[in-house]
């Protein structure tokens, strides 16, 4: 809570607008952090709210907060959770400044938090750990830290809170980046960042703390709006997942008549007009003929653009067909295996059919066995799991009905992971993140040509 | 060298495109709800984008509240034809008529109506999936929704039980009689919208740019006078000059005194805005959960 007076009144000033990419981050801290007082802070002191935002601030401090107004009210969106005072699920929003536009996942850190962090976090391109400098690493920080590793955010920030409380204390802030630092290197994490502040009065958020001389480095938003994401996609190895076959059939356009193309959002890679590529399953090679785009055709197109291929040869491709460059081959097998996150309260069953959702290819497939259960609090995996139950991340095998043509999770996000869907309900249970193929398609054998 | 490189406007596209093709992809008799409106507009040049140089693979639907302005629905009627897609309309008036929308003594607004009209046309074309321009930044509600929305046989939706939505992975599966609602707009703002509006040249109706119009001042705000909304002896009318930032229904959507004649000058304008878009709407302001309570009901 903070007062209203000690506010600075949000300035009138335009600023020029015009944002150069989208930088995705989410959030993650247990239920006292601050986590929604460090969102609402960064809207505030980055000029992002509105008027009748504040408005509606205070009328609900009026209401429940004695007058004080509570940045967290400005993300605990819906009624019944600013009842109970919990955040459901994933929030977003939206604020931009002159360098970049941004998207906030705002997770909450309570029971579910790990499926729920999943949903938030995976799309990330940055999460932000937030510790109570007077707690500590707890659990939860461990917690957060592994799945941020486990969906291989490529950028995480470390936002030591509360430094306030504890005097803004140099040696407590080492003391806790040293406690991070014990088992940061048990995970694959490259680009960690700590930061000492103070959400609730705005130290190192948006403006540099006058309370931290000794720390050198950039407050949080200097520092989201710098840090180098242009590399977070993957342009090795072509990949297209074909989304919907299009087929104009147009009577009256002669141009059109023969036109058949094959549309979707390049997963990985570059595409050249007269390009080879491997069309799967049927295994065939041919080449690009035309890139055909609504703005006109193009020469070359890179992931994540959206196009629609025109090919030399008419081989039979439909949606869940993938396209693929000649570099960089995938793997294409039946059995899988696979880390995966327990989102649904029915625990993961062996034996038990679901439908798997990679690209745009659904599959039935059924779980062979369960590897091993992940122990996040020790980071260390139990074997012989019976069961995997909500939240609960382990390794399982899978077969299915049909060859998956993928890469590994930790090569290409888009074509390396997957959703599981009960039979029946529909309820999406679980996210998946394959395991690098055991060996790639070669088409060298001979198998490939048409 | 080529620069491998998208700007935030390119990412909103290739997103919002891959999700309507997944729409075409995965359910049998899509729809996209149109009404003219500036977000709507920007999802056919999406669906242009997504399906030419085929037709569009669904048709057009619009709620008509017999409350719009008469220029709304004159552009709707002509962009739809443009472009040679179906243009299905469904009244309020015929639902209240039919008795499937039944009005609340004494209410003028037509704005919950519409829900009943909506899930009436949902259900006579059999429609699995209705693809809608809402944006997560207007409002707390939407905020917290998906990109594809599960909707159960009475059209609601549950926040407290939403499927998980990971990476680029849209679970689409219904049983019978359930609904999909499919945002591909989610992660734009107002701003977005207006710059993709600029950078494609996209027609928008003339009401958005400055204009001369009688208003009168109700619950701190300027309302159209039209016939649904004579003022009243004691109410302060006057003729301004101003747009609509946002478009309701005529009788709840505020006036915004304004010179801009140009996407220029709304981009110039929202740049400098210190009010939320929605902070025009009297349909929002009726309760901080009002979007809550009508989106649990079944509203887009």
């Amino acid at each position: 809570m903070i007062s209203e007076d000690v506010m600075p009144a949000p300035s009138t000033s335009s600023i020029p607008h015009v944002p150069v990419d989208i930088l995705r981050f989410n959030t993650c801290g247990s239920v006292d952090d601050g986590k929604s007082t460090l969102i609402g802070r960064l809207l505030y002191d980055s000029k992002s709210l509105m008027e009748d935002q504040i408005e509606a601030l205070e009328r609900s401090a009026d209401i429940t907060g004695g007058g004080q107004i509570n940045l967290a009210n400005l993300t605990d969106g819906l009624r019944a959770e600013r009842e109970q005072g919990i955040t459901i699920d994933v929030a977003y929003r939206y604020f931009a400044t002159p360098r970049r536009k941004f998207i906030i996942a705002d997770t909450p850190g309570h029971v579910q938090y790990t499926r729920n962090m999943v949903t938030g976090a995976s799309n990330a391109n940055l999460s932000i750990i937030l510790v109570d400098a007077r707690t500590g690493v707890i659990e939860q920080s461990r917690r957060h830290t592994a799945i941020a590793a486990l969906l291989r955010i490529p950028h995480l920030v470390v936002a030591v809170n509360k430094m306030d409380l504890v005097g803004w204390s140099e040696a407590r802030f080492l003391e806790i980046r040293a406690q991070f630092e014990e088992f940061l290197p048990r995970l694959d994490i490259k680009d960690v960042k700590f930061i000492p502040m103070s959400a609730l009065n705005g130290d190192n958020v948006v403006d540099p703390s006058p309370h931290t001389p000794w720390y050198v480095g950039p407050t949080l938003l200097g520092h989201l709006e710098t840090v180098h994401i242009a590399s977070d996609w993957n342009l090795n190895g072509f990949r297209l997942p074909v989304q919907w076959v299009n087929r104009p059939n147009n009577p009256t356009d002669q141009s059109l008549h023969d036109f058949r193309g094959f549309s979707g959002q390049i997963a990985g890679g570059i595409v050249r007009t007269g390009q080879k590529v491997i069309a799967f399953p049927a295994g065939i090679v041919t080449t690009v003929k035309q890139i055909w785009t609504y703005d006109g055709v193009v020469t070359e197109a890179f992931c994540p653009q959206s196009v629609t291929l025109v090919l030399e040869h008419d081989i039979d491709i439909s949606r869940g067909s993938m396209l693929v460059g000649l570099d960089h081959l995938p793997g294409s097998h039946s059995d899988l295996q696979a880390e995966v996150c327990w989102m649904h309260p029915r625990a993961l069953q062996p034996g038990k059919k679901y439908y798997l959702k990679h690209t745009t290819h659904t599959v039935q497939v059924s779980v062979t066995e369960i590897v091993n259960r992940l122990n996040l609090a020790t980071l260390d995996s139990d074997e012989g799991a019976a069961e995997l139950a909500m939240n609960d991340i382990g390794e399982i095998r899978l077969r299915a009905a049909k060859p998956l043509v993928f890469d590994g999770y930790a090569t290409n996000r888009l074509t390396g992971s997957f959703i599981l869907i009960e039979q029946g309900t529909n309820a999406t249970v679980a996210a998946g993140m394959l395991l690098p193929p055991r060996e790639i398609v070669k088409p060298e054998n001979g198998d490939y040509v048409i | 060298m080529t620069s491998y490189h998208l700007d935030h406007l390119q990412h909103l596209e290739t997103e919002a495109i891959h999700i309507m093709r997944e729409v075409a992809g995965e359910f049998e008799r899509p729809a996209l709800l149109f009404s003219g409106g500036k977000d709507s507009i920007c999802l056919l040049r999406l669906a242009e984008k997504a399906f030419r140089p085929s037709d569009l693979p669904m048709p057009l639907l619009n709620v008509d509240t017999g409350h719009h302005f008469p220029e709304l629905n004159e552009f709707r009627d002509r962009r739809a034809k443009q472009l040679g897609a179906k243009l299905i309309i469904r009244t309020v008036e015929d639902a209240i008529k039919k008795g499937i929308a039944t009005p609340a003594p004494g209410e003028i607004s037509r704005n919950k109506l519409q829900i009943p009209t909506l899930l009436a046309a949902i259900e006579e074309f059999r429609f699995d999936c209705c693809i809608g321009g809402a944006r997560r930044d207007e409002e707390k509600a939407r905020a917290k929704e998906r990109f594809f929305s599960f909707r159960d046989a009475f059209g609601q939706w549950d926040p407290k039980n939403q499927r998980p939505e990971i990476w680029n992975l849209y679970n689409g599966r219904l049983n019978p009689g359930e609904n999909m609602r499919v945002f591909p707009l989610s992660n734009w703002t107002e701003m977005d919208v207006w710059e993709y509006i600029q950078r494609e040249k996209l027609e928008v109706p003339n009401i958005y740019f400055s204009h001369r119009r009688q208003a009168v001042r109700r619950a701190g705000q300027w309302l159209p006078v039209s016939d649904i909304l004579p003022p009243k002896p004691t109410e302060d009318v006057r003729e301004l000059v101003v747009r609509v930032r946002t478009i309701g229904d005529i009788i709840s959507t505020g006036l915004v005194e304004s010179p801009a004649i140009t996407v220029s000058d709304i981009i110039a304008e929202i740049a400098a805005a210190r009010v939320t878009e929605r902070g025009s709407r009297a349909d929002d302001k009726a309760s901080e959960a009002a979007m809550e309570d009508r989106k649990k009901a079944g509203y887009f």
